[in-house]
Protein backbone atom coordinates (compact mmCIF):
# COMPACT_ATOMS: atom_id res chain seq x y z
CA UNK A 1 0.00 0.00 0.00
CA UNK A 2 2.73 2.45 1.06
CA UNK A 3 4.86 1.29 -1.86
CA UNK A 4 2.02 1.94 -4.26
CA UNK A 5 1.42 5.45 -2.82
CA UNK A 6 5.12 6.22 -3.09
CA UNK A 7 5.16 5.02 -6.69
CA UNK A 8 2.12 7.14 -7.51
CA UNK A 9 3.67 10.20 -5.93
CA UNK A 10 6.93 9.62 -7.83
CA UNK A 11 5.01 9.17 -11.10
CA UNK A 12 3.09 12.40 -10.48
CA UNK A 13 6.29 14.32 -9.75
CA UNK A 14 8.04 12.98 -12.86
CA UNK A 15 4.96 13.70 -14.95
CA UNK A 16 4.90 17.26 -13.59
CA UNK A 17 8.57 17.81 -14.40
CA UNK A 18 8.09 16.32 -17.87
CA UNK A 19 5.04 18.45 -18.54
CA UNK A 20 6.84 21.66 -17.47
CA UNK A 21 9.88 20.75 -19.57
CA UNK A 22 7.72 20.00 -22.61
CA UNK A 23 5.91 23.31 -22.18
CA UNK A 24 9.19 25.22 -21.99
CA UNK A 25 10.59 23.50 -25.05
CA UNK A 26 7.34 24.20 -26.89
CA UNK A 27 7.48 27.88 -25.91
CA UNK A 28 11.11 28.08 -27.01
CA UNK A 29 10.13 26.64 -30.38
CA UNK A 30 7.16 28.99 -30.69
CA UNK A 31 9.42 31.94 -29.80
CA UNK A 32 11.99 30.90 -32.40
CA UNK A 33 9.22 30.55 -34.99
CA UNK A 34 7.93 34.05 -34.19
CA UNK A 35 11.49 35.41 -34.47
CA UNK A 36 11.91 33.74 -37.87
CA UNK A 37 8.54 35.04 -39.12
CA UNK A 38 9.41 38.52 -37.83
CA UNK A 39 12.58 38.49 -39.93
CA UNK A 40 10.67 37.14 -42.94
CA UNK A 41 8.01 39.86 -42.74
CA UNK A 42 10.44 42.66 -41.83
CA UNK A 43 10.62 43.74 -45.47
CA UNK A 44 6.95 44.73 -45.41
CA UNK A 45 7.48 46.83 -42.29
CA UNK A 46 10.59 48.52 -43.77
CA UNK A 47 8.45 49.67 -46.70
CA UNK A 48 6.41 51.66 -44.19
CA UNK A 49 9.22 52.86 -41.98
CA UNK A 50 6.98 55.46 -40.31
CA UNK A 51 5.50 52.59 -38.26
CA UNK A 52 8.97 51.72 -36.94
CA UNK A 53 9.75 55.39 -36.30
CA UNK A 54 6.58 55.68 -34.25
CA UNK A 55 7.61 52.69 -32.16
CA UNK A 56 11.13 54.09 -31.73
CA UNK A 57 9.47 57.08 -30.12
CA UNK A 58 7.46 54.89 -27.71
CA UNK A 59 10.20 52.41 -26.82
CA UNK A 60 13.33 54.54 -27.21
CA UNK A 61 12.50 58.19 -26.66
CA UNK A 62 10.06 57.48 -23.83
CA UNK A 63 12.77 55.43 -22.06
CA UNK A 64 15.25 58.30 -22.19
CA UNK A 65 14.44 59.79 -18.80
CA UNK A 66 14.93 56.60 -16.80
CA UNK A 67 18.10 55.77 -18.77
CA UNK A 68 19.67 59.22 -18.35
CA UNK A 69 18.86 59.57 -14.65
CA UNK A 70 20.04 56.03 -13.86
CA UNK A 71 23.22 56.51 -15.89
CA UNK A 72 24.02 59.72 -14.03
CA UNK A 73 23.76 58.05 -10.63
CA UNK A 74 25.59 54.89 -11.75
CA UNK A 75 28.46 57.06 -13.04
CA UNK A 76 28.62 59.05 -9.79
CA UNK A 77 28.62 55.89 -7.63
CA UNK A 78 31.31 54.31 -9.84
CA UNK A 79 33.53 57.37 -9.38
CA UNK A 80 33.06 57.37 -5.60
CA UNK A 81 33.74 53.63 -5.21
CA UNK A 82 36.58 53.68 -7.75
CA UNK A 83 38.32 56.62 -6.10
CA UNK A 84 37.99 54.95 -2.70
CA UNK A 85 39.94 51.91 -3.94
CA UNK A 86 42.34 53.59 -6.39
CA UNK A 87 43.64 56.17 -3.92
CA UNK A 88 44.93 53.33 -1.70
CA UNK A 89 47.32 52.46 -4.54
CA UNK A 90 48.07 56.06 -5.42
CA UNK A 91 46.45 55.88 -8.83
CA UNK A 92 43.39 58.03 -8.36
CA UNK A 93 44.06 59.64 -11.79
CA UNK A 94 42.98 56.35 -13.35
CA UNK A 95 39.44 57.01 -12.15
CA UNK A 96 38.42 58.21 -15.63
CA UNK A 97 39.54 54.94 -17.22
CA UNK A 98 37.78 52.88 -14.58
CA UNK A 99 34.49 54.72 -15.03
CA UNK A 100 34.68 54.68 -18.83
CA UNK A 101 35.66 51.03 -19.20
CA UNK A 102 33.09 49.84 -16.66
CA UNK A 103 30.36 51.74 -18.45
CA UNK A 104 31.31 51.12 -22.07
CA UNK A 105 32.14 47.43 -21.68
CA UNK A 106 29.59 46.23 -19.14
CA UNK A 107 27.30 48.56 -17.27
CA UNK A 108 26.15 50.57 -20.27
CA UNK A 109 24.78 47.66 -22.31
CA UNK A 110 23.69 45.52 -19.32
CA UNK A 111 21.96 48.13 -17.15
CA UNK A 112 20.36 49.73 -20.21
CA UNK A 113 18.99 46.33 -21.25
CA UNK A 114 17.64 45.67 -17.74
CA UNK A 115 16.01 49.11 -17.60
CA UNK A 116 14.71 48.68 -21.15
CA UNK A 117 13.12 45.35 -20.22
CA UNK A 118 11.43 46.96 -17.22
CA UNK A 119 10.29 50.13 -18.98
CA UNK A 120 9.73 49.36 -22.68
CA UNK A 121 9.58 45.53 -22.60
CA UNK A 122 6.67 45.44 -20.16
CA UNK A 123 4.86 48.14 -22.16
CA UNK A 124 5.27 46.11 -25.36
CA UNK A 125 4.03 42.88 -23.72
CA UNK A 126 1.04 44.59 -22.10
CA UNK A 127 0.11 46.38 -25.33
CA UNK A 128 0.28 43.28 -27.53
CA UNK A 129 -1.40 41.15 -24.85
CA UNK A 130 -4.27 43.64 -24.62
CA UNK A 131 -4.52 43.82 -28.41
CA UNK A 132 -4.96 40.05 -28.34
CA UNK A 133 -7.46 40.17 -25.46
CA UNK A 134 -9.58 42.80 -27.21
CA UNK A 135 -9.46 40.83 -30.50
CA UNK A 136 -7.54 43.58 -32.31
CA UNK A 137 -5.03 41.04 -33.67
CA UNK A 138 -7.86 38.74 -34.78
CA UNK A 139 -9.57 41.70 -36.44
CA UNK A 140 -6.35 42.46 -38.32
CA UNK A 141 -6.06 38.81 -39.41
CA UNK A 142 -9.66 38.84 -40.62
CA UNK A 143 -8.94 41.98 -42.65
CA UNK A 144 -6.16 40.02 -44.42
CA UNK A 145 -3.54 42.17 -42.71
CA UNK A 146 -0.65 40.17 -41.27
CA UNK A 147 -0.22 41.16 -37.58
CA UNK A 148 3.41 40.03 -37.61
CA UNK A 149 4.23 42.46 -40.42
CA UNK A 150 2.02 45.27 -39.09
CA UNK A 151 2.44 44.99 -35.30
CA UNK A 152 5.39 42.75 -34.39
CA UNK A 153 8.09 43.62 -36.94
CA UNK A 154 7.99 47.44 -36.46
CA UNK A 155 8.23 47.03 -32.67
CA UNK A 156 11.06 44.52 -33.05
CA UNK A 157 13.18 46.82 -35.21
CA UNK A 158 12.33 49.80 -33.01
CA UNK A 159 13.76 47.91 -30.01
CA UNK A 160 16.84 46.75 -31.92
CA UNK A 161 17.56 50.30 -33.14
CA UNK A 162 16.79 51.97 -29.80
CA UNK A 163 18.91 49.76 -27.58
CA UNK A 164 22.43 50.66 -28.85
CA UNK A 165 21.50 54.35 -28.93
CA UNK A 166 20.22 54.16 -25.35
CA UNK A 167 23.30 52.19 -24.23
CA UNK A 168 25.59 54.79 -25.84
CA UNK A 169 23.69 57.58 -24.10
CA UNK A 170 23.89 55.64 -20.84
CA UNK A 171 27.68 55.40 -21.10
CA UNK A 172 28.05 59.08 -22.04
CA UNK A 173 25.86 60.36 -19.21
CA UNK A 174 27.49 57.90 -16.79
CA UNK A 175 30.94 59.25 -17.69
CA UNK A 176 29.61 62.77 -17.15
CA UNK A 177 28.29 61.74 -13.70
CA UNK A 178 31.66 60.18 -12.90
CA UNK A 179 33.46 63.33 -14.05
CA UNK A 180 31.30 65.58 -11.85
CA UNK A 181 32.10 63.49 -8.76
CA UNK A 182 35.77 62.88 -9.58
CA UNK A 183 36.91 66.31 -10.79
CA UNK A 184 34.90 69.15 -9.21
CA UNK A 185 33.92 67.28 -6.02
CA UNK A 186 36.90 65.05 -5.17
CA UNK A 187 39.53 67.14 -6.92
CA UNK A 188 41.09 64.64 -9.35
CA UNK A 189 43.05 66.40 -12.08
CA UNK A 190 40.86 67.32 -15.03
CA UNK A 191 43.53 66.56 -17.65
CA UNK A 192 44.48 63.22 -16.09
CA UNK A 193 40.83 62.17 -16.00
CA UNK A 194 40.29 62.68 -19.74
CA UNK A 195 43.77 61.82 -21.06
CA UNK A 196 43.95 58.48 -19.23
CA UNK A 197 40.52 57.68 -20.58
CA UNK A 198 41.57 58.62 -24.11
CA UNK A 199 44.74 56.54 -23.88
CA UNK A 200 43.18 53.39 -22.48
CA UNK A 201 39.76 53.06 -24.07
CA UNK A 202 40.10 51.14 -27.34
CA UNK A 203 37.53 51.86 -30.04
CA UNK A 204 37.36 48.33 -31.44
CA UNK A 205 37.78 46.29 -28.25
CA UNK A 206 35.75 48.42 -25.89
CA UNK A 207 33.30 50.66 -27.73
CA UNK A 208 32.43 48.35 -30.66
CA UNK A 209 32.16 45.31 -28.37
CA UNK A 210 29.86 47.28 -26.08
CA UNK A 211 27.72 48.21 -29.08
CA UNK A 212 27.58 44.58 -30.25
CA UNK A 213 26.42 43.57 -26.78
CA UNK A 214 23.68 46.20 -26.74
CA UNK A 215 22.43 45.11 -30.18
CA UNK A 216 22.27 41.47 -29.06
CA UNK A 217 20.47 42.52 -25.85
CA UNK A 218 18.10 44.63 -27.95
CA UNK A 219 17.17 41.62 -30.10
CA UNK A 220 16.72 39.40 -27.02
CA UNK A 221 14.74 41.84 -24.84
CA UNK A 222 12.44 43.02 -27.63
CA UNK A 223 11.78 39.52 -28.96
CA UNK A 224 11.00 38.20 -25.46
CA UNK A 225 8.60 41.09 -24.83
CA UNK A 226 6.90 40.59 -28.19
CA UNK A 227 6.60 36.82 -27.82
CA UNK A 228 5.23 37.03 -24.28
CA UNK A 229 2.57 39.50 -25.44
CA UNK A 230 1.73 37.52 -28.56
CA UNK A 231 1.51 34.26 -26.62
CA UNK A 232 -0.33 35.67 -23.57
CA UNK A 233 -3.65 34.01 -22.71
CA UNK A 234 -6.34 36.57 -23.59
CA UNK A 235 -7.33 37.35 -20.00
CA UNK A 236 -6.35 40.01 -17.46
CA UNK A 237 -4.44 37.40 -15.47
CA UNK A 238 -2.76 36.10 -18.61
CA UNK A 239 -1.48 39.55 -19.60
CA UNK A 240 -0.32 40.26 -16.06
CA UNK A 241 1.65 36.99 -15.91
CA UNK A 242 3.12 37.61 -19.35
CA UNK A 243 4.30 41.08 -18.29
CA UNK A 244 6.01 39.64 -15.22
CA UNK A 245 7.61 36.89 -17.31
CA UNK A 246 8.98 39.50 -19.71
CA UNK A 247 10.97 41.20 -16.94
CA UNK A 248 12.18 37.96 -15.36
CA UNK A 249 13.15 36.16 -18.58
CA UNK A 250 14.67 39.28 -20.19
CA UNK A 251 16.79 40.04 -17.11
CA UNK A 252 18.10 36.48 -16.82
CA UNK A 253 18.70 36.25 -20.58
CA UNK A 254 20.64 39.55 -20.60
CA UNK A 255 22.88 38.45 -17.71
CA UNK A 256 23.50 35.02 -19.24
CA UNK A 257 24.15 36.47 -22.71
CA UNK A 258 26.50 39.03 -21.18
CA UNK A 259 28.63 36.24 -19.74
CA UNK A 260 28.70 34.35 -23.04
CA UNK A 261 29.49 37.46 -25.12
CA UNK A 262 32.17 38.68 -22.69
CA UNK A 263 33.83 35.25 -22.78
CA UNK A 264 33.97 35.28 -26.58
CA UNK A 265 35.13 38.89 -26.74
CA UNK A 266 37.97 38.35 -24.27
CA UNK A 267 39.13 35.19 -26.05
CA UNK A 268 38.96 36.76 -29.51
CA UNK B 1 -22.77 31.02 -60.36
CA UNK B 2 -23.27 29.04 -57.16
CA UNK B 3 -26.33 30.51 -55.38
CA UNK B 4 -24.63 29.93 -52.01
CA UNK B 5 -21.63 32.09 -51.20
CA UNK B 6 -20.72 30.02 -48.12
CA UNK B 7 -21.31 26.30 -47.70
CA UNK B 8 -20.51 24.27 -44.61
CA UNK B 9 -20.38 20.58 -45.41
CA UNK B 10 -20.35 17.83 -42.76
CA UNK B 11 -18.11 19.96 -40.57
CA UNK B 12 -16.66 18.63 -37.34
CA UNK B 13 -14.35 20.60 -35.09
CA UNK B 14 -12.93 19.89 -31.68
CA UNK B 15 -10.10 20.90 -29.42
CA UNK B 16 -8.65 19.71 -26.13
CA UNK B 17 -10.45 16.41 -26.61
CA UNK B 18 -13.88 18.05 -26.80
CA UNK B 19 -15.90 17.81 -30.00
CA UNK B 20 -17.54 21.22 -30.47
CA UNK B 21 -19.21 20.56 -33.83
CA UNK B 22 -20.40 17.18 -35.03
CA UNK B 23 -21.12 17.03 -38.75
CA UNK B 24 -22.69 20.45 -39.28
CA UNK B 25 -24.27 21.33 -42.65
CA UNK B 26 -25.25 24.91 -43.48
CA UNK B 27 -25.64 27.04 -46.58
CA UNK B 28 -25.60 30.83 -46.82
CA UNK B 29 -27.32 32.05 -50.00
CA UNK B 30 -26.08 35.22 -51.69
CA UNK B 31 -27.83 38.42 -50.67
CA UNK B 32 -29.48 36.94 -47.60
CA UNK B 33 -29.17 37.61 -43.88
CA UNK B 34 -28.65 34.25 -42.18
CA UNK B 35 -28.44 33.87 -38.42
CA UNK B 36 -26.73 31.20 -36.36
CA UNK B 37 -28.29 31.00 -32.94
CA UNK B 38 -27.66 28.93 -29.85
CA UNK B 39 -26.72 29.15 -26.23
CA UNK B 40 -23.41 30.43 -24.89
CA UNK B 41 -20.59 27.99 -25.57
CA UNK B 42 -22.40 26.21 -28.40
CA UNK B 43 -19.62 27.06 -30.85
CA UNK B 44 -21.32 29.83 -32.85
CA UNK B 45 -18.31 32.15 -32.88
CA UNK B 46 -16.06 29.19 -33.71
CA UNK B 47 -18.15 28.67 -36.85
CA UNK B 48 -17.33 32.25 -37.93
CA UNK B 49 -13.64 31.58 -37.28
CA UNK B 50 -13.88 28.42 -39.38
CA UNK B 51 -15.48 30.38 -42.22
CA UNK B 52 -12.74 33.01 -41.92
CA UNK B 53 -10.03 30.34 -41.99
CA UNK B 54 -8.62 31.27 -38.58
CA UNK B 55 -8.93 27.62 -37.52
CA UNK B 56 -9.09 24.37 -39.47
CA UNK B 57 -11.90 21.81 -39.20
CA UNK B 58 -11.18 18.31 -37.91
CA UNK B 59 -13.47 16.88 -40.60
CA UNK B 60 -15.62 18.21 -43.43
CA UNK B 61 -15.11 21.52 -45.18
CA UNK B 62 -16.13 25.15 -45.44
CA UNK B 63 -16.37 26.58 -48.95
CA UNK B 64 -16.36 30.31 -49.56
CA UNK B 65 -17.22 31.32 -53.12
CA UNK B 66 -16.50 27.74 -54.21
CA UNK B 67 -13.03 27.59 -52.59
CA UNK B 68 -12.34 25.18 -49.73
CA UNK B 69 -11.04 27.48 -46.98
CA UNK B 70 -8.74 25.12 -45.10
CA UNK B 71 -7.01 23.96 -48.30
CA UNK B 72 -5.78 27.47 -49.06
CA UNK B 73 -2.27 28.65 -48.24
CA UNK B 74 -1.77 31.93 -46.38
CA UNK B 75 -2.08 34.06 -49.53
CA UNK B 76 -5.19 32.13 -50.61
CA UNK B 77 -6.85 32.65 -47.23
CA UNK B 78 -5.98 36.37 -47.28
CA UNK B 79 -7.46 36.57 -50.79
CA UNK B 80 -10.69 35.01 -49.51
CA UNK B 81 -10.72 37.28 -46.46
CA UNK B 82 -10.68 40.32 -48.73
CA UNK B 83 -14.20 39.25 -49.69
CA UNK B 84 -15.21 39.25 -46.02
CA UNK B 85 -15.86 41.86 -43.37
CA UNK B 86 -16.28 40.99 -39.73
CA UNK B 87 -17.83 42.82 -36.82
CA UNK B 88 -16.35 41.53 -33.58
CA UNK B 89 -18.36 41.23 -30.37
CA UNK B 90 -16.76 44.27 -28.72
CA UNK B 91 -15.83 46.06 -31.92
CA UNK B 92 -12.09 45.25 -31.73
CA UNK B 93 -11.27 48.82 -32.74
CA UNK B 94 -7.57 49.70 -32.78
CA UNK B 95 -7.22 51.75 -29.62
CA UNK B 96 -4.16 53.66 -30.85
CA UNK B 97 -6.02 54.96 -33.91
CA UNK B 98 -8.82 57.52 -34.25
CA UNK B 99 -12.27 56.63 -35.58
CA UNK B 100 -11.23 57.97 -39.00
CA UNK B 101 -7.99 55.96 -39.06
CA UNK B 102 -9.79 52.81 -37.91
CA UNK B 103 -12.16 52.95 -40.87
CA UNK B 104 -9.32 53.95 -43.20
CA UNK B 105 -7.13 51.08 -41.93
CA UNK B 106 -8.23 48.35 -44.41
CA UNK B 107 -8.15 50.84 -47.29
CA UNK B 108 -4.61 51.97 -46.46
CA UNK B 109 -3.37 48.44 -45.86
CA UNK B 110 -5.01 46.62 -48.75
CA UNK B 111 -5.41 49.18 -51.53
CA UNK B 112 -3.31 51.78 -53.33
CA UNK B 113 -6.04 54.41 -53.20
CA UNK B 114 -4.84 58.01 -52.88
CA UNK B 115 -5.33 59.64 -49.49
CA UNK B 116 -7.90 62.11 -50.86
CA UNK B 117 -10.10 59.24 -52.07
CA UNK B 118 -9.65 57.34 -48.79
CA UNK B 119 -10.80 60.45 -46.95
CA UNK B 120 -14.00 60.65 -49.01
CA UNK B 121 -14.70 56.92 -48.69
CA UNK B 122 -14.17 56.96 -44.93
CA UNK B 123 -16.53 59.88 -44.52
CA UNK B 124 -19.12 58.07 -46.66
CA UNK B 125 -18.84 54.92 -44.55
CA UNK B 126 -19.03 56.90 -41.33
CA UNK B 127 -22.02 58.81 -42.68
CA UNK B 128 -23.76 55.49 -43.41
CA UNK B 129 -23.50 54.54 -39.73
CA UNK B 130 -24.34 58.06 -38.57
CA UNK B 131 -20.94 58.89 -37.10
CA UNK B 132 -19.38 61.23 -39.66
CA UNK B 133 -19.18 63.89 -36.97
CA UNK B 134 -17.24 61.58 -34.66
CA UNK B 135 -14.35 60.94 -37.08
CA UNK B 136 -11.82 62.67 -34.80
CA UNK B 137 -12.68 60.76 -31.63
CA UNK B 138 -10.62 57.86 -30.30
CA UNK B 139 -12.13 54.45 -29.31
CA UNK B 140 -12.03 55.14 -25.53
CA UNK B 141 -14.20 58.23 -26.14
CA UNK B 142 -16.97 56.18 -27.78
CA UNK B 143 -19.97 54.53 -26.14
CA UNK B 144 -20.51 50.79 -26.70
CA UNK B 145 -23.09 51.42 -29.43
CA UNK B 146 -20.91 54.00 -31.19
CA UNK B 147 -17.90 51.68 -31.08
CA UNK B 148 -19.99 48.91 -32.63
CA UNK B 149 -21.11 51.30 -35.41
CA UNK B 150 -17.53 52.39 -36.14
CA UNK B 151 -16.51 48.74 -36.26
CA UNK B 152 -19.38 48.15 -38.68
CA UNK B 153 -18.16 51.00 -40.89
CA UNK B 154 -14.68 49.43 -40.82
CA UNK B 155 -16.10 45.96 -41.60
CA UNK B 156 -17.79 47.28 -44.76
CA UNK B 157 -14.94 49.63 -45.70
CA UNK B 158 -13.98 47.57 -48.76
CA UNK B 159 -17.55 46.61 -49.71
CA UNK B 160 -17.21 42.90 -48.84
CA UNK B 161 -19.38 40.13 -50.29
CA UNK B 162 -19.78 38.49 -46.91
CA UNK B 163 -20.28 40.37 -43.64
CA UNK B 164 -19.99 38.36 -40.43
CA UNK B 165 -21.38 39.66 -37.16
CA UNK B 166 -20.30 38.16 -33.85
CA UNK B 167 -22.93 38.94 -31.22
CA UNK B 168 -23.69 42.39 -32.69
CA UNK B 169 -26.38 43.19 -30.10
CA UNK B 170 -24.58 42.05 -26.93
CA UNK B 171 -24.40 44.68 -24.21
CA UNK B 172 -26.17 47.44 -26.13
CA UNK B 173 -28.95 49.73 -24.92
CA UNK B 174 -32.31 49.40 -26.74
CA UNK B 175 -31.72 52.44 -28.95
CA UNK B 176 -28.26 51.29 -30.06
CA UNK B 177 -29.63 47.80 -30.56
CA UNK B 178 -32.35 49.14 -32.87
CA UNK B 179 -29.80 51.22 -34.78
CA UNK B 180 -27.43 48.28 -35.29
CA UNK B 181 -30.34 46.04 -36.26
CA UNK B 182 -31.45 48.49 -38.90
CA UNK B 183 -27.89 49.04 -40.17
CA UNK B 184 -27.23 45.32 -40.62
CA UNK B 185 -30.26 44.90 -42.84
CA UNK B 186 -29.84 48.14 -44.77
CA UNK B 187 -26.10 47.67 -45.38
CA UNK B 188 -26.68 44.09 -46.51
CA UNK B 189 -29.30 45.20 -49.03
CA UNK B 190 -27.36 48.28 -50.17
CA UNK B 191 -24.12 46.36 -50.74
CA UNK B 192 -25.82 43.23 -52.10
CA UNK B 193 -23.78 41.27 -49.59
CA UNK B 194 -24.51 38.16 -47.55
CA UNK B 195 -24.69 38.63 -43.80
CA UNK B 196 -24.00 35.93 -41.25
CA UNK B 197 -25.13 36.87 -37.77
CA UNK B 198 -24.10 34.94 -34.70
CA UNK B 199 -26.35 35.91 -31.84
CA UNK B 200 -28.56 34.75 -29.01
CA UNK B 201 -30.80 37.81 -29.09
CA UNK B 202 -33.97 36.30 -30.51
CA UNK B 203 -36.11 39.41 -30.98
CA UNK B 204 -33.58 41.49 -32.90
CA UNK B 205 -32.22 38.59 -34.93
CA UNK B 206 -35.64 37.34 -35.99
CA UNK B 207 -36.51 40.88 -37.06
CA UNK B 208 -33.81 41.03 -39.74
CA UNK B 209 -32.85 37.43 -40.57
CA UNK B 210 -34.12 35.64 -43.68
CA UNK B 211 -33.13 32.24 -42.36
CA UNK B 212 -32.01 30.92 -38.98
CA UNK B 213 -29.98 27.92 -37.84
CA UNK B 214 -30.17 26.75 -34.25
CA UNK B 215 -27.01 25.07 -32.96
CA UNK B 216 -26.85 23.01 -29.78
CA UNK B 217 -24.67 20.17 -28.59
CA UNK B 218 -22.52 20.55 -31.71
CA UNK B 219 -25.37 19.96 -34.15
CA UNK B 220 -27.92 21.94 -36.11
CA UNK B 221 -31.05 21.14 -34.10
CA UNK B 222 -33.46 23.32 -36.05
CA UNK B 223 -33.52 25.62 -39.05
CA UNK B 224 -36.03 27.69 -40.92
CA UNK B 225 -37.39 31.17 -41.38
CA UNK B 226 -37.97 33.24 -38.23
CA UNK B 227 -41.72 32.82 -38.73
CA UNK B 228 -41.46 29.02 -38.86
CA UNK B 229 -39.21 28.89 -35.82
CA UNK B 230 -41.56 31.08 -33.79
CA UNK B 231 -44.25 28.46 -34.38
CA UNK B 232 -41.89 25.54 -33.74
CA UNK B 233 -42.93 22.95 -31.19
CA UNK B 234 -39.43 21.49 -30.89
CA UNK B 235 -38.68 21.65 -27.15
CA UNK B 236 -35.25 23.29 -27.52
CA UNK B 237 -36.43 25.91 -30.02
CA UNK B 238 -39.50 26.63 -27.92
CA UNK B 239 -37.43 27.08 -24.77
CA UNK B 240 -34.86 29.27 -26.54
CA UNK B 241 -37.28 31.45 -28.49
CA UNK B 242 -39.53 32.04 -25.50
CA UNK B 243 -36.68 32.32 -23.00
CA UNK B 244 -38.01 29.63 -20.65
CA UNK B 245 -35.93 28.91 -17.58
CA UNK B 246 -36.08 25.12 -17.67
CA UNK B 247 -36.47 22.64 -20.46
CA UNK B 248 -34.12 20.59 -22.61
CA UNK B 249 -31.38 22.98 -21.51
CA UNK B 250 -31.58 22.46 -17.74
CA UNK B 251 -31.50 25.30 -15.23
CA UNK B 252 -29.24 23.28 -12.92
CA UNK B 253 -25.72 22.26 -13.81
CA UNK B 254 -25.46 18.49 -13.28
CA UNK B 255 -24.91 17.88 -9.58
CA UNK B 256 -25.27 15.27 -6.87
CA UNK B 257 -28.58 14.77 -5.11
CA UNK B 258 -29.49 18.07 -3.44
CA UNK B 259 -30.82 16.56 -0.20
CA UNK B 260 -27.89 14.16 0.13
CA UNK B 261 -25.42 17.01 -0.47
CA UNK B 262 -27.03 19.25 2.16
CA UNK B 263 -26.93 16.39 4.67
CA UNK B 264 -23.25 15.92 3.95
CA UNK B 265 -23.61 12.61 2.09
CA UNK B 266 -21.97 11.92 -1.27
CA UNK B 267 -20.21 15.30 -1.05
CA UNK B 268 -17.40 14.14 -3.31
CA UNK B 269 -19.52 12.13 -5.68
CA UNK B 270 -20.68 14.76 -8.14
CA UNK B 271 -22.24 13.51 -11.30
CA UNK B 272 -20.00 13.50 -14.36
CA UNK B 273 -22.99 13.75 -16.70
CA UNK B 274 -22.95 16.67 -19.11
CA UNK B 275 -25.94 18.87 -19.81
CA UNK B 276 -27.63 17.94 -23.02
CA UNK B 277 -30.72 18.40 -25.06
CA UNK B 278 -32.29 15.12 -24.08
CA UNK B 279 -31.40 15.19 -20.41
CA UNK B 280 -33.27 17.02 -17.77
CA UNK B 281 -31.62 18.39 -14.69
CA UNK B 282 -30.44 15.73 -12.31
CA UNK B 283 -30.94 18.01 -9.34
CA UNK B 284 -33.94 17.10 -7.34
Amino acid sequence: MIKSKLLNSLTRTLRGIGSRMTERVWRLGAGARLFFLTLVYSGESFKRFHLTLREIYFTGVMSLLIIVVSAFFVGMVLALQGYNTLQKYGSSEAIGVLVALSLVRELGPVVTALLFAGRAGTAITAEIGLMKTTEQLSAMEMMAVNPIARVIAPRFWAGVISMPILATLFSMVGILGGYIVAVPLIGVDDGAFWSQMQANVDFRLDIVNGLIKSIVFGVACTMIALFEGFDAPPTAEGVSRATTRTVVISSLTVLALDFVLTSFMLVI
Amino acid sequence: MNPNIVEIDNLSFGYKGRLLHKGINMVFPRGKVVAIMGGSGSGKTTLLRLIGGQIKPSKGEVRVDGEVVHQQDRDGIYKLRRKMGMLFQHGALFTDLSVFDNVAFPMRELTDLPESMIRDLVLMKLNAVGLRGAYHLTPPELSGGMARRVALARAVALDPNIIMYDEPFAGLDPISMGVICDLIRSLNDALGATSIIVSHDVKETFLIADYVYFVADGEVVAEGTPHDLMQSTLPFVHQFVHGEKDGPVPFHYPAANYQAELLGQNSAKHSQAKPGLTKNSQAK
